[in-house]
């Protein structure tokens, strides 16, 4: 399970643990869990066309979820439910489309949509480290303003805060960190990982920076177990990465539901 | 009309049964989806979409029929969202992310079963992207009943639904009993999802329950007009996109179609496009006039 084929899953599941568990900590706070779970499917038409023209498939996904997320935020004054609904829509049909003219073999589909942790090489890995470097700054220098937005939305925008460039700059780094995310955990289940953890965190503490801690922790914890957990079943990594994100939510709601009333 | 439809395609059994069907399943998810669009809750049908693709792949593994898989995973679904709290508005978007995550771990393992148990291939992309042309006459006869039904249903909810969508609070006060509407709606709506999910594949389904009605609602006409129009605009797009697909076979040398899907996401994209473009042409005029 430790052995030098696996040491590229560890790190890079690591790293993509921590990145999720500190984006969906804000994607949580700010409720936008339906823009994050249509911005990685952007990331998957994006590889589809990449492989499609043959070029890397990175440079493929971050331009497609880059795209998904600046469609997402350009327009907010609308329905934004029905924007994001129709970016997710048109993201999977170009996928679908991209997929059928390059006739790509089902495993790789799969991977793409599921996941492929075990085939990780190191040559993809300074882009992951790079990216992720690139969004961690990024939600170091939003924090304080996400945090306030989504709290007390008034004293923001007294405070000189841009709520649309706001939510601009935080759909575009979900979109690099999905761009991560995807070829590790799936574009379907990369979005488990960004809510389930996040969620429960929130459920234990409310206040700011100890749920984003905890929710990175819990991230880290479930990518962990999921990979172990697949490594020894030989079941596809993204069903367990699925299944316990969602797990851990429903425990420790159950587990504080009592402090809840009491409080 | 040639150069539009190319020879054979109306004389299609499988064309002509997945026109049929499709067309069907777009009119009762236009007029669903426009109750969902008032409600905001495209996140909540989209989910519910990805959660009958888990029941359909379920089903699939244990060699069950499809059509129950896909119906009874949206109902399953929708059960969860509501045993989790999408009441509350500021937990509905958290809740239903949980639950769509949960399914999705599932399906990967459900598919993942498929692959190892059966030697054809396909069967991934058959479940998410769906096809019209591969749907079974039993499919076919189910999908009629369970239409009307639907159709039924939201012909009984639909004054109070739509009451309690514009104005939670005045409907309340009026006696309409907006939690049991809810409960009711969200059956409705799972079994509308968990239909266009087997016709045009879970994850597209979303397609025809939010376009077509937001496309109607931005006309802004009175409401049973909207209604009209979301399923016309829902039956061409079905209609328009097979064209498209059959056609798209004779467009390059190597004969490869594209999927259904996209080409009915792509009219649907148009429709919504033509439709916000003719109102600011609308609104100008009428600020000039």
């Amino acid at each position: 399970m430790f052995s030098s084929f696996m040491t590229n899953a560890w790190i890079v599941g690591t790293v993509v643990a921590l990145l999720a568990g500190a984006t969906g900590f804000f994607v949580v706070l700010r409720g936008s869990s339906f823009a994050a779970h249509a911005v990685p499917n952007g990331a998957f038409a994006g590889a589809a066309g990449a492989t499609l023209v043959g070029i890397a498939p990175l440079w493929g996904m971050v331009s497609f979820a880059v795209a998904a997320a600046l469609g997402i935020g350009a327009s907010r004054r609308h329905r934004s439910d029905v924007v994001t609904a129709m970016a997710l829509v048109v993201m999977l049909a170009l996928g679908a489309a991209f997929l059928s003219l390059s006739a790509a073999y089902e495993p790789q589909v799969d991977a793409l949509l599921f996941g492929e942790i075990l085939g990780i090489s190191s040559t993809s890995m300074a882009p992951v480290f790079a990216v992720s470097i690139v969004c961690a700054l990024a939600l170091a220098v939003m924090y304080r303003p996400l945090v306030y937005d989504a709290t007390a939305a008034d004293l923001a925008r007294s405070r000189g805060v841009n709520p649309t460039l706001l939510e601009m700059g935080f759909l575009v780094t979900m979109a690099l960190g999905a761009a991560l995310t995807v070829p590790v955990v799936g574009a379907l289940l990369s979005f488990s990982l960004t809510v389930g953890p996040p969620a429960a965190a929130r459920l234990v503490t409310r206040r700011p920076a100890s749920a984003l801690g905890l929710s990175m922790v819990l991230s880290v914890l479930t990518l962990w177990t999921s990979i172990a957990a697949s490594y020894q079943t030989n079941l596809p990594v993204g069903f367990f990465v699925g299944v316990l994100s969602a797990l851990v939510y429903v425990v420790l709601r159950v587990g504080t539901r009592g402090r809840a009333r009491g409080a | 009309m040639h150069w539009l439809f190319e020879p054979g395609l109306w004389s299609n059994a499988a064309v002509r049964t997945g026109v049929g069907v499709g067309v069907v399943v777009a009119v009762v998810s236009a007029l669903v989806g426009v109750v969902t669009v008032l409600r905001s809750q495209s996140f909540a049908g989209h989910a519910l979409a990805d959660v009958a693709t888990a029941g359909g792949a379920g089903a699939g593994v244990v060699g069950a029929s499809p059509l129950a898989g896909f119906v009874a995973g949206a109902l399953l679904g929708a059960g969860a969202l509501e045993a989790i709290g999408v009441e509350r508005v500021r937990q509905r978007d958290v809740a239903t992310g949980v639950v769509l995550g949960a399914a999705t771990g599932l399906s990967a393992l459900f598919l993942y079963l498929i692959t190892l148990n059966s030697s054809s291939t396909g069967s991934t992309q058959l479940i998410l992207f769906g096809s019209l042309f591969s749907v079974s006459n039993a499919t076919v006869a189910a999908v009629m009943v369970l239409g009307v039904l639907v159709g039924l249903a939201l012909a009984y909810l639909g004054r109070p639904l739509l009451f309690a969508a514009v104005s939670p609070d005045a409907a309340r006060a009026r006696g309409v009993a907006v939690a049991r509407v809810s409960v009711l709606y969200a059956l409705v709506l799972a079994v509308t999802v968990g239909l266009s999910a087997i016709v045009i594949g879970s994850v597209l389904s979303t397609a025809l329950l939010i376009g077509p009605p937001a496309a109607a609602l931005r006309v802004r006409r009175r409401m049973s007009t909207t209604f009209v129009l979301a399923a016309a605009l829902g039956s061409l797009a079905v209609t328009l996109g097979v064209v498209i697909s059959y056609d798209s076979f004779y467009w390059w040398p190597s004969h490869r179609a594209l999927p259904v899907s996209f080409c009915v996401v792509l009219v649907v994209v148009l429709e919504l496009v033509a439709v916000t473009i003719g109102r600011r042409a609308r609104g100008d005029a009428r600020a000039r006039g």
